[in-house]
């Protein structure tokens, strides 16, 4: 025993320095805001549905009652039923869409590019309010649907379709700019036909990029609660369900079952998103040179015709809830007032809910880059410690899992409980703040992390080297470096906090009443005009930050680029 | 340099790294002494950089010493080392002025602006960029980045400079200038300089000392004609210019059966038993030709099959003397005026005793 201890030297232990210890330190506090802020509040939701109404763990015994009601596990099929339906018919169109913007060469690309994006400004609520002035019962064009009814699974997934369009085209977009040139000049080479080209090179190269988007799509539309809310009428789907059950019946243990429901398919998808997504960075590293398409006026001519037609569908959504905002009485007075601005007057918390939601997309803007980015640097730049960084990262990527209406009633669970003493924060400004930058914080700290892996590794090594403490080189060096993610990141979450409504829907009060839930509970008692306008409110003030965005980090771009590389 | 009653400046002692499972450097001792330029060199891969950032306290080794100036540093971290680096990026600041990035490491010593002033400014003269100071690293070239990075580096005067590759991401004239400018900087101001590399030529140019490694274990270490004149195993041999490989086997300790030839060494190492298959090494520079091989024992006759121009000599490909594969030898084209080189001719040779290393065959 005692010889072979001699033959293996003693394991160096590493002194740990002062940096080391300020960067664990600082690591474990965002570690303890991301336990607060998603893991616990999922352990109180779980163990919610193991619990009857008086608190006691009566194990399955609400599952099994779900499951074997009808009335309730019908809701699981709808759900999988319309959600694939819409996630096959936005691919579908996407993929033409992107087809045209990187394998054409109509003209006015980059106006088709930005009418793509139109879509994220909006609540889920405002396309699907649209939709009712368009198809719905006093519908402009309620014929174009053959006597269909509106309200049911034909509305939600035209909504979905509308609503997730954006984050599916911009996926199939990055794929298809990834594939190499060289590969359709050899196919050129080869003799192959157009057709037979697109199915032995298009297509196989972009399948992670069309696996990816269909997770994406499956993910946003199975949880989206906006669309269902609105145009769900009597087909009840896991989202509307699980708000049902809560604000409706008052019944927490079977919302936090149908929760958890909800919960397993879009962990599922996520999981399976992300294993793809690792696939494809690894497609990514080998040098590709960019295709450059050939004019083809007939085949360009069609492009541009599809994607004209679509581009006129996503202006029309939007000037269809502009115009009913305005209108005096729909459909039968069509002169145009402002009183539907109005908001005093109405159920929604009227201006204030508006001002409260810019506070709270204020407060998540800032408080959240700043973890988000502080704490992506410490799990990208830290030294040792390698368990925890890993635990860290693990952590990061929980909220992307989890649905914003699952997310929400967590916390009520959670923050509501008689024992918690965080209990303070229940129905205040400061709990949305804290559930919207969880709800969002993986994929602003996804951003973060790329642009940090994009600084040279030895920064630190360098700082360390010169006995600069790291917290000035990150100030001096990585901050600045990364303005421009920082930036993304402040509208990203700036954005989402102005038009999510799925988490925040549970924990308003009435002092914090904001405008996406405004335009719900409006739509809710039938005043159709004035959630179209809050609704309004919220595009553009969502745009204007936007337009912000753009204007600061062409300045930033402008006044750097002495030192930014080309 | 290397003198036996100056205690060692870095002392190495056993230094092993592992990578999971993997070892990237297997009891790897070394002495460095004040002053001294040492070079690792090894193939890619072979753990000089994960030896030089075991140094730096970047990546601290597994198990084994390190000691600085007698000081037992082995466990500290970088922060508290005394080291300046230049890496093969740079990683210079980007959005900080060539003045900025130099004085980086002076503003966390304290010392008075005026002073840091001055001293960047002396700094920049002596890598040669007095006028450079207000721009930014991407508007300088890679030679002159490099010299940032080499500033910024002895800025804070330290101990013990390391250098990861520090000309690899420049082109070749500038590398060899460069080489030639660092290697005065070093010895103009003295210090401890240890240099990362995977060329040869640059450790042979530049290095008092070369560090041979190979697979995580140092092969050798020697001056750089130690190196080259004495190769301690055929890898060094290989690894550091040309060189032929003949296999035989001892006869005596001083002559070796090769095919149905006996040749005379000058001695084989001890240890080696009669009987034993071994290597001959000779460079092709070492063969003799032509009139220099007259008289002279080891002698032979071989076919030519192929003749290379390489500028100052040619290169003649030959057939083996024996097994094995073709003898190469290198005729300076003086002496290619003298003798007949041309392909399908013969030419004869002489394997001088002296020039020719023996190792144990590795199979
Ligand atoms: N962090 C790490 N994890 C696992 N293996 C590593 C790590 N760093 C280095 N290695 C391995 O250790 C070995 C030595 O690596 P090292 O970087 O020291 O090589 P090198 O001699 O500097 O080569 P090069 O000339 O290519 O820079 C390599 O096989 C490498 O794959
Ligand atoms: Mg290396």
């Amino acid at each position: 025993m005692s010889d072979a201890a001699a033959t293996t030297a003693p394991i160096v232990k590493p002194k740990i320095s002062r940096d080391d210890w300020i960067m664990r330190i600082a690591m474990m506090l965002i570690a303890v805001y991301l336990l607060v802020g998603i893991a616990f509040p999922l352990y109180a939701l779980l163990a919610k549905s193991f619990q009857n109404a008086d608190g006691q763990f009566v194990g399955l015994a609400n599952y099994i009652t779900y499951l074997t009601t009808p009335a309730l596990s019908w809701s699981i099929g709808n759900s999988f039923k319309v959600t694939l339906i819409a996630t096959v018919i936005v691919m579908f169109i996407a993929f033409i869409y992107a087809y045209a913007l990187t394998r054409s060469c109509m003209p006015a690309k980059s106006l088709f590019k930005g009418i793509a994006l139109v879509p994220i400004l909006m609540p889920s609520l405002l396309p699907a309010i649209s939709l009712v002035f368009f198809f719905g019962n006093q519908g402009i064009i309620k014929e174009w649907l053959f006597g269909a009814e509106l309200y049911g699974p034909i509305g939600i997934v035209m909504g979905e379709v509308f609503y997730v369009f954006p984050h599916v085209m911009t996926i199939m977009l990055i794929s298809m700019s990834l594939s190499d040139a060289r590969l359709y000049e050899a196919s050129e080479v080869l003799g192959a036909s157009k057709i037979k080209t697109f199915f032995t090179v298009t297509l196989p190269s972009m399948r992670y990029g069309l696996v990816s988007a269909f997770f994406v799509a499956f993910t946003l539309i199975i949880t989206d609660f906006g669309v269902p809310k609105v145009v769900g009428g009597q087909y009840n789907v896991l989202a509307t369900d699980v708000y049902k059950q809560v604000v409706g019946r008052h019944d927490f243990q079977m919302g936090a079952v149908v929760s958890m429901a909800l919960l397993i398919p879009a962990a599922f998808a996520f999981i399976a998103d992300r294993i793809v997504q690792r696939k494809q960075v690894a497609l990514l590293s080998a040098r590709a040179v960019p295709f450059q398409p050939k004019p083809n006026p007939m085949f360009d001519r069609i492009m541009l015709a599809f994607c004209s037609l679509v581009g006129f569908i996503i202006l029309s959504v939007l000037a269809m809830a502009a115009f009913s905002s305005v209108v005096k009485f729909w459909p039968y007075n069509l002169s145009l007032t402002t009183k539907h601005y109005n908001f005093q007057l109405m159920d929604g918390g009227g201006w204030d809910s508006y001002f409260n939601s810019i506070e709270l997309a204020a407060w998540t803007a800032v408080f959240g880059t700043a973890i988000v980015f502080f704490g992506a640097f410490l799990v990208e730049k830290s030294r040792g410690f390698q368990h925890g960084r890993t635990a860290m990262q693990a952590l990061c990527m929980v909220p992307m899992a989890v649905p914003g209406l699952v997310l929400g009633l967590a916390y009520v669970f959670f923050f509501n409980h008689p024992d918690n003493p965080l209990g303070f924060l229940y129905h205040t400004m400061p709990i949305l703040v804290i559930c919207t930058i969880t709800h969002f914080y993986t994929v602003a700290h996804l951003s973060a992390v790329t642009a940090l892996k994009q600084m040279d590794p030895e920064f630190e090594a360098v700082s360390q080297s010169l006995k600069a403490p790291f917290y000035k080189t990150f100030w001096r060096v990585t901050v600045p470096v990364c303005t421009p993610a920082v930036l993304d990141i402040s509208m990203y979450l700036f954005v989402n906090a102005m038009t999510t409504v799925s988490a925040v829907v549970f924990l308003y009060s009435s002092d914090t009443t904001l405008a996406s839930v405004a335009v719900l509970n409006m739509d809710d008692a039938g005043d159709q005009s004035p959630a179209a306008a809050m609704g309004m409110m919220i595009v553009c003030t969502a745009a204007g930050v936007r337009l912000l965005h753009m204007i600061l980090t062409r300045g930033i771009q402008s006044r750097t680029q002495a030192w930014r590389k080309r | 340099m290397a003198s036996d009653n100056v205690a060692p400046y870095l002392k190495i002692v056993d230094v092993t790294k592992k990578f999971g499972d993997f070892t990237a450097l297997q009891g790897i001792s070394l002495e460095v002494f004040e002053k001294e330029f040492v070079c690792f060199l090894g193939p890619s891969g072979c753990g000089k950089t994960t030896l030089l950032r075991a140094v730096a306290g970047l990546d601290i080794q597994t198990s084994g010493q390190i000691f600085q100036k007698g000081r037992d540093i082995s466990a500290l971290p970088p922060s508290e080392r005394d080291f300046g680096i230049v890496f093969q990026s740079y990683a210079l600041f980007p959005n900080l002025t060539v003045r900025a990035n130099v004085a980086y490491g002076l503003e966390n010593q304290k010392v008075a602006k005026p002073k840091i002033e001055q001293r960047v400014t002396e700094l920049l003269d002596l890598v040669g960029l007095p006028d450079q100071g207000t721009k930014y690293p991407a508007q300088l070239s890679g030679g002159q980045q490099q010299r940032v990075a080499l500033a910024r580096a002895l800025a804070t005067e330290p101990g013990l400079l390391l250098l990861d590759e520090p000309l690899s991401a420049l082109d070749a004239k500038v590398r060899a200038h460069l080489r030639h400018e660092i290697k005065e900087l070093q010895h103009q101001i003295g210090v401890t300089t240890i240099m990362v590399t995977h060329d040869q030529e640059e450790a042979l140019t530049m290095a008092d000392r070369i560090v041979v490694m190979n697979n995580g274990v140092i092969e050798q270490v020697g001056t750089p004609l130690e190196i080259y004149s004495q190769p301690a195993s055929p890898f060094v041999a290989d690894f550091i210019g040309t060189t032929n490989f003949i296999d035989a086997k001892l006869v005596t300790p001083t002559s070796a059966r090769v095919g149905n030839t006996d040749l005379s060494l000058s001695a084989s190492p001890p240890g080696i038993a009669e009987g034993t298959e071994v290597t001959l090494c000779i460079r092709p520079e070492d063969v003799l030709t032509g009139s220099r091989a007259d008289g002279a024992p080891n002698q032979m006759t071989l076919p030519i099959h192929h003749v290379e121009f390489l500028g100052s000599f040619h290169r003649l490909h030959t057939d083996p003397v024996g097994g094995g594969a073709g003898l190469m030898i290198d005729v300076s084209v003086a002496r290619a005026r003298e003798i007949d080189i041309s392909v399908g001719g013969s030419i004869r040779v002489a394997l001088p005793a002296e020039h020719m290393n023996v190792y144990t065959a590795q199979r």
